[in-house]
């Protein structure tokens, strides 16, 4: 049974490269996470539909993503966000869902607030701002317009 | 018309009754697995065999048909002005589909057609005959292992195969045609979903290496002891395999998509 | 078809306690019928020979022994079971007693020849490499060969590839040693060697030897007993026996020996196209 040393080395190689390969495309590409990041959530009137793995941006650098979104007991959107473990965020810290452009995905922008406590794993994120639908801002557009055309006065 | 009809039903009737043969083979596999001894170092020759000898053709196909997604893709794309999403476009077709089934087609006749022809070899040269005479079953020295092999080797070729086809996008689509890399890799990584694509993709190309494994050990063991026996098995293990292949990705598709 | 089988001589002692014996056996493959009803005999720790034309099912007795083939009807006994009763599983322990020398060597040819004695050791014995090397060259020195070890089966010569199998043939101490054609492809310096190398395991080990073969002459110098397959039935006894029979299909058979100088078949002349070929050695 004498089978040539390269060949069991190559074979580890080969295992290992796989191993390699299937890791990158699950945790990289994948998005699998192990779970360790810092855990928020934050609750919406809309998330205009906001996806789940849509990016965590500050500044426009990502730092994280969207774990889950639910319905919470108030028929108000959940969002649970899954963020780097370093960061620290003052408890006034607003989440916008905000736009790529005009017409791409959305995603999550966090504003920073001023406050000195910062925001714990499993906290709320109590300042949001909902998804702007562009439906209903050509509605109201033209809801306005036909009110100042009825000589009504504007409307917020 | 009626010779017509009595040919499909004999056929119909020899086609189920080579799946039984089939489904009885698989047991025999399954049994010589949980029966000792373990055959470690067999088992890591046709991992040699199947996998590493299968890098090359596996990798540079990867990278072809990564490159051409890039260059089909971004020309597509471009008429709705939507090139960032290249990665997706590259990332998702790799994923769910060309790299589990491709990756399992080239298998099939690099690694499937070798396996074959090795076993209906030692067929027709009375080698298995040989080791039943010896006391030892041909199923559990030879054809285990190398069935075996195969179901380990597909995924992690496959993977392979889909990371070179990313590259091969990345290639065409950021340093050819322009596409802003950070587009291209965070649309890819956007668009491409543990749970959905990735562990579909791996699971897809797991039950290809268990239809290639056991698809060419079969033909391999019930090859005629001749020469143009054994011609005709390694031939009807790429046909076979290569469609049961293809039919069984539209129903893999269609239920993990549920 | 007249009945199926003849004893040549009724009080030959030599079959007396069979170590083997077919009863009522039909085999056939396909369309082809091999055997209607064979029944015979081999005895214990005797060195018996299957003689026959071509196609008459010589090796098939030895596959239906070994259990590789099953027969279609009738019982065989080898050392005392009836193998047509096992199932596969069962036959590998029947097969522990058999030892098998193919036709063309039937060696795993990825491995070495080394390898391959060592290989039912391995697989059934629990003896140390070192221990294992011993017997390995035990039986390579039993056989005649020297320094061959690290060759592997495709660089043997014939001759060697046939002794290289004898060897394993024997490696597990077999009682019944069963030999298909084991010195087709030979030339005559080598049959001498295996035919001695047979007789000399037969008489020193006390092993069955039950081998096939159409060499009519190395059949009479080896053998005592011999199972003559004729195309209508089979007839057995003890090489002298079968010498004096009276039978006169056994007596036909028996004459196509290698002494013969003149060609018992006609040759019929050469048809005028092939004569008259003009060619490179052609007279034109």
């Amino acid at each position: 049974m004498s089978r040539s040393p390269t060949r069991d080395f190559l074979v580890g190689l080969f295992v290992l490269a796989g191993l390699g390969a299937v890791a990158y495309l699950s945790v990289n590409v994948g998005g699998l996470s192990s779970g360790g990041g810092l855990h928020l959530f934050a609750a919406f009137d809309q998330t205009g539909g906001l996806k789940p793995r849509a990016p965590v941006v500050i500044s426009g650098v990502k730092v994280g993503q969207v774990n889950a979104i639910t319905l919470d007991q108030n028929y108000r959107a959940r969002v649970d966000l899954d963020l780097e473990p370093t960061l620290a965020l003052p408890v006034d810290t607003t989440a916008s869902i905000v736009t790529a452009g005009v017409l791409g995905d959305r995603y999550v922008s966090l504003q920073l607030g001023g406050e000195e406590a910062t925001l714990k794993p499993g906290d709320e994120i109590t300042f949001t701002e909902s998804a702007v639908i562009l439906e209903r801002l050509i509605g109201k557009l033209i809801h306005n317009t036909d009110l100042e055309k009825n000589g009504e006065g504007s409307t917020k | 018309m009626t010779t017509f009809v009595h040919d499909l039903g004999w056929g119909a009737m020899r086609f189920i009754d080579e799946l039984g043969k089939l489904a009885i083979f698989s047991a025999r596999i399954l049994r010589a697995l949980i029966t000792p001894p373990i055959r470690v170092r067999l088992f890591v020759d046709e991992l040699f065999k199947l996998g590493v000898l299968s890098l090359v053709i596996i990798c540079v196909c990867g990278l072809a048909v990564g490159m051409v997604l890039g260059l089909q893709g971004y020309n597509t794309l471009a008429r709705f002005g939507a090139t960032e999403s290249l990665g997706a476009v590259v990332g998702l077709s790799l994923v769910r589909e060309l790299g589990p089934v491709l990756t399992a087609l080239l298998a099939t006749g690099r690694a499937g057609s070798a396996t074959t022809a090795e076993i209906g070899t030692m067929v027709a040269t009375e080698q298995l005959d040989g080791l039943r005479m010896m006391s030892v079953d041909p199923v559990h020295l030879v054809v285990t292992p190398k069935a075996l092999a195969m179901i380990a080797v597909m995924p992690i070729l496959s993977a392979l195969f889909i990371v070179f086809g990313l590259f091969g996008g990345y290639l065409v689509g950021v340093q050819l045609m322009g596409v802003d890399p950070g587009s291209y890799v965070s649309s890819l990584e956007s668009a491409v979903e543990f749970t959905d694509d990735v562990l579909g993709s791996l699971l897809k190309a797991l039950v290809f290496g268990v239809l290639v494994g056991l698809i060419a050990t079969y033909r391999g063991y019930t090859s005629a002891p001749t020469s143009a026996g054994v011609s005709a098995a390694t031939t009807s293990t790429v046909v076979v395999a290569s469609v049961s292949v293809l039919i069984s990705d539209y129903f893999f598709t269609a239920l993990w998509g549920v | 078809m007249p009945s199926s089988h003849q004893h040549a001589a009724m009080n030959s002692t030599v079959a007396g306690d069979p170590h083997i014996a077919f009863s009522g056996v039909r085999m056939g493959f396909g369309d082809r019928e091999v055997f209607r009803s064979l029944s015979c005999r081999f005895p214990r720790e005797k060195v018996s020979v299957i003689l026959g034309g071509s196609g008459s099912g010589k090796s098939t007795i030895l596959r239906l022994i070994g259990g590789l083939v099953r027969p279609q009807a009738g019982s065989i006994h080898v050392a005392g079971e009836d193998i047509t009763r096992l199932s596969e599983r069962q036959m590998y322990r029947v097969r522990a007693k058999l030892g098998m020398m193919f036709q063309g060597g039937a060696l795993l040819d990825s491995l070495t020849v080394f390898d391959n004695l060592a290989f039912p050791l391995r697989e059934h014995s629990s003896l140390d490499e070192a221990a294992i090397v011993t017997e390995v060259h035990a039986r390579l020195d039993a056989v005649g060969l020297t320094d061959v070890d690290q060759l592997l089966p495709g660089q043997l010569s014939g001759g060697m590839m046939k002794r290289v199998a004898l060897a394993r043939a024997i490696m597990m101490k077999p009682v019944i040693l069963l030999c298909d054609e084991p010195f087709s492809g030979l030339d005559p310096i080598s049959t001498k060697r295996i035919e001695a190398l047979l007789v000399g395991i037969n008489r020193q080990l006390g092993m069955t030897i039950l081998l096939v073969s159409h060499d009519i002459g190395s059949t009479m110098r080896m053998a005592d007993w011999v199972l003559l397959l004729l195309p209508d039935g089979a007839v057995e006894g003890s090489p002298a026996e079968l010498q004096q029979s009276r039978d006169p299909r056994v007596a036909a058979f028996l004459r196509e020996d290698v002494e013969d100088t003149d060609f018992s078949v006609e040759v019929p002349p050469l048809p005028a196209q092939v004569l008259s070929a003009a060619g490179p050695r052609g007279v034109s």
